[in-house]
């Protein structure tokens, strides 16, 4: 299975590079045959990387410890669940996994593409194939998940298979942490398709925003699998790590974020460049952007650049990293220099008070936030690199840029739909203006005079009271109109509403999740927590809530032992429920783990910790209330929802709809 | 149309002239400065009161719990530092006798780090016979 695996990464090295000069020149010259053939070099890498994963599948399957990177994250008595799943537990089958989405990414646009972009798919093609062959050169040069075990016997490397592997990190023993990676890789790789089509299109100097239209849903389906992950990533953090939090500007948490806010903006200002042939450049720049912070996001999560400047050193994926984003940011900026004249806008923007212009502030906003915290996380690397000093920036950097700039974002969301195109006058902003302010307001008057006082936590609450009213307004407005015309029912008005335009409404529907986030966000304003020894029979109280642990008991699993604490939880004398908060210890990786227990409202969250075993033998119990905790999960569903709405695709009608929302490109 | 660009001039120029002071405030606030046990030790004095971020390994056998706080010392070869932990969440799953450590903190008159955040990674069996594994993405995390 190893010679195996290794076989099938070796032989993509000759397939991809072939692959990707064929199509080129198939491209440049016009001949088909060049162009299917590098059209099957895609396909045969998908077999082969497909071949190789499964592969690594099987040795995982068959506890084969001879291999450095099975042992490493397996043992025999982890379930095969996990044992399939440690596919991505680290780094060298990570990379792997990544090659292979790619690869499927490729011949889904290769399908998808079959009888239309003609021009445009050999350029496409090599984009992919070149892509494809810096990751399989990575995993073979720098992080082979086919790697042998040795151990150094007096200076000769020996072979050698222990009898047990290291077993899973138990972190990662938890299915949200089983889901995540897969579901943010495939956000991650998923930007190569808008960025093969962009590159592909300033190369041939494809006339129109054809290739917008193209990869419009793919760069939807990419960033609404890159926002589940970053939030899958949140919920996993905060039931599996334990300190009472799910977010906490952590390089690897940052590195998913940075592509996000790239990828929100483009979203944004694609419907410029669709609508009025403006920020053409713009558009250019973001695309690229994006899809080099996603490979640059595998980099900082992979090398552990961040978290020790040694590390990366060491690490040689850093430079194969470094190299592949070096040529990317070279030759795709060279490119959108090279083509400026094509790039040129159609036209001007009118007034200050425009659709447009809300964009052109959303996007300036999105990006701005995107390099704070591209600075903010690489700022240990870049001081040791002038000063010769590690110096790191902590969370209050993060939050004191980007709570406001959050703040003028979720304004913008709840404002921006209510300018006209071109120019807004006073008198119609006034007019739809009047009624979410007036709410707003009032809403931030009850809240001040019910003791709510931190400042950030009271702006929240009342934008999002402005910006669900003017979602609210717009669903209204849009079916009072079909109703008006057409005499439809309300139910009826507001489903076709959807079916009509899905990326508008679904969009409103993402901006509706959006406002949930923020109050979950504006709750940990609230936060408090204290830690006490608690030995049964003791008591804790916290915000109204009492806490008493009623026993204490320990035992052992063939994977683990653990000590419990049993804890009754009471809420003004009311009992509601009795929970367990353990610590276990692994076995196979020696590593301790708590199991954290959550009491969940829609109000706040009881989140209860088995933090130690205590000097008197009591157990350190550490508990939590997070006020509005539940509405960033309840947000992120709805935010999803909305991404998925987005997605589909249009029905049409009678009347012909505006022409940007038909044509739609191929779907994944 | 000049007049307009002025506008959006000026509107990018006050977002961004906003963010720069955000940033610069945060930054003082936020700042923390790599030093090892070894680097401390041979520094003295000059970083009192600084906040800064210490690694080392958490020296076998020398966690205790007391009434004011987590005790422990970090080692680095020779040099030693003891810690206080006064941080508000639980020391995190992988910080234990013999793992890496990077605590974060201010130096307190006794010399010992009054730390308020711990981030710790394993030492793991088998990494002395090949080499380092950064696994996963949780494990730096505190």
């Amino acid at each position: 299975m190893n010679e195996l695996g290794s076989l099938a990464l070796i032989t993509l090295y000759p397939v991809t590079l072939f692959g990707a000069a064929a199509s080129f020149l198939g491209g440049r010259n016009r001949r088909k045959g060049l162009v299917a053939a590098g059209e099957r070099s895609l396909v045969v890498s998908f077999l082969l990387l497909t071949l190789s994963v499964l592969s690594l599948v099987a040795l995982f399957l068959r506890d084969g410890f001879s291999n450095a990177y099975v042992a490493n994250h397996s043992n025999i008595d982890l379930p095969i669940f996990y044992k399939v799943t440690a596919l991505w537990a680290g780094q060298e089958g990570s990379l792997l996994f990544w090659n292979w989405l790619l690869s499927l990414y490729g011949i889904a646009v290769l399908w998808s593409n079959r009888n239309r972009n003609r021009d445009l798919m050999p350029y496409v093609t090599a984009i992919l194939l070149i892509s494809a062959f810096f990751f399989t050169n990575m995993n073979l040069l720098a992080a082979n998940p086919f790697r042998p075990l040795v151990m150094d016997h007096a200076g000769t490397p020996i072979p050698y298979a222990p009898p047990d592997g290291r077993g899973l990190n138990p972190l990662l023993q938890h299915p949200a942490m089983v889901v995540h990676p897969p579901v943010l890789y495939l956000g991650f790789v998923g930007f190569v398709v808008p960025f093969a089509f962009a590159l592909a299109a300033l190369w041939t100097r494809a006339p129109g925003v054809g290739w917008l239209l193209a990869t419009r849903r793919w760069t939807l389906f990419a960033w609404l699998f890159l926002s589940g992950g970053i939030l899958l990533g949140a919920r996993w953090a905060y039931v599996e790590l334990g300190w009472g939090g799910y977010w906490a500007w952590d390089p690897v948490e940052n590195a998913s974020l940075m592509p996000w806010l790239t990828g929100t903006a483009l979203l944004h200002s694609v419907i410029i460049q669709e609508k009025r042939g403006m920020l053409k450049v713009w558009n250019a720049v973001l695309v690229v952007t994006t899809y080099l912070l996603c490979v640059f996001g595998t980099f900082l999560t992979r090398s552990g650049i961040v978290s020790s400047v040694h590390a990366f050193a060491q690490s040689p994926v850093g430079h194969y990293f470094v190299a592949f984003l070096a040529l990317g940011v070279a030759f795709s900026f060279g490119l959108i220099w090279v083509r400026r004249d094509y790039l040129r806008s159609d036209a001007t923007l009118d007034s200050i008070l425009s659709r447009e212009s809300s964009f052109f502030f959303n996007n300036l906003i999105f990006l701005v936030a995107c390099f704070a915290v591209l600075w903010g996380t690489l700022f240990p690397v870049l001081s040791e690199a002038v000063r010769g000093e590690q110096i790191s920036v902590g969370p209050p950097y993060f939050n004191r840029i980007n709570v406001p700039i959050g703040l003028f974002l979720l304004f913008l969301t709840g404002f921006a739909p209510l300018l006209a195109w071109r120019r807004t006058s006073w008198p119609n902003l006034r007019r739809s203006f009047a009624w979410p302010a007036a709410l707003m307001l009032a809403a931030g008057i009850v809240l001040f005079l019910l003791a709510v006082r931190a400042r950030y936590a009271l702006i929240c609450f009342s934008l999002s009271v402005f910006v669900a009213t003017t979602i609210v307004m717009e669903f209204h407005r849009g079916g009072r109109v079909r109703r008006r015309q057409l005499g439809e029912s309300w139910p009826r008005a507001l489903a076709n509403l959807f079916l009509r335009n899905p990326r508008r409404y679904g969009g409103y529907v993402v901006h509706f999740g959006v406002v949930l986030l923020f109050v979950g966000f504006a709750g940990s304003s609230f936060n408090r927590s204290r830690a006490e020894e608690l030995s049964p029979g003791g008591e804790m109280a916290i915000g109204g809530y009492t806490l008493r642990v009623e026993k204490l008991e320990e035992g052992e699993t063939p994977n683990y032992d653990f000590a419990r604490a049993r804890v009754a939880l009471e809420r003004g004398g009311r009992p509601v429920g009795v929970y367990h908060p353990e610590r276990r210890f692994y076995f196979a990786s020696e590593q301790p783990s708590t199991e954290v227990e959550i009491h969940s409202t829609v109000r706040e969250d009881i989140y209860l910790v088995y933090a130690s075993t205590g000097e008197k033998g009591g157990a350190v119990i550490q508990v939590y209330r997070n006020p509005l905790v539940l509405w960033v999960w309840v947000g992120g569903l709805v935010f999803v929802l909305g991404g998925l709405i987005c997605l589909v695709p249009t029905r049409r009608e009678g009347s012909p709809a505006p022409k940007t929302s038909e044509s739609e490109g191929g779907a994944p | 149309m000049k007049l307009m660009r002025g506008r959006f001039l000026i509107g990018t120029g006050v977002v961004l002239a906003a963010v720069l002071w955000l940033a610069f405030t945060g930054f003082d606030e936020g700042k923390a400065y790599y030093r090892t046990v070894e680097e401390l030790r041979e520094e003295g004095a000059a970083n009192a009161g600084k906040r800064l971020k210490v690694g080392g390994s958490v020296e076998a056998g020398s966690i205790v719990w007391k009434e004011d706080g987590l005790h422990f010392r970090l080692t680095q070869n020779e040099a030693a530092l003891p810690v206080r932990y006064l941080g508000e969440s639980p020391v995190p799953d992988t910080f234990k006798d013999g793992s890496q450590a990077v605590v974060e903190g201010t130096v307190g008159s006794d010399g010992t780090l009054e730390a308020v955040k711990i981030q710790a990674k394993c030492a793991s069996k088998y990494e002395a016979e090949y080499g380092d594994e950064s696994s996963g993405a949780g494990d730096s995390r505190s």
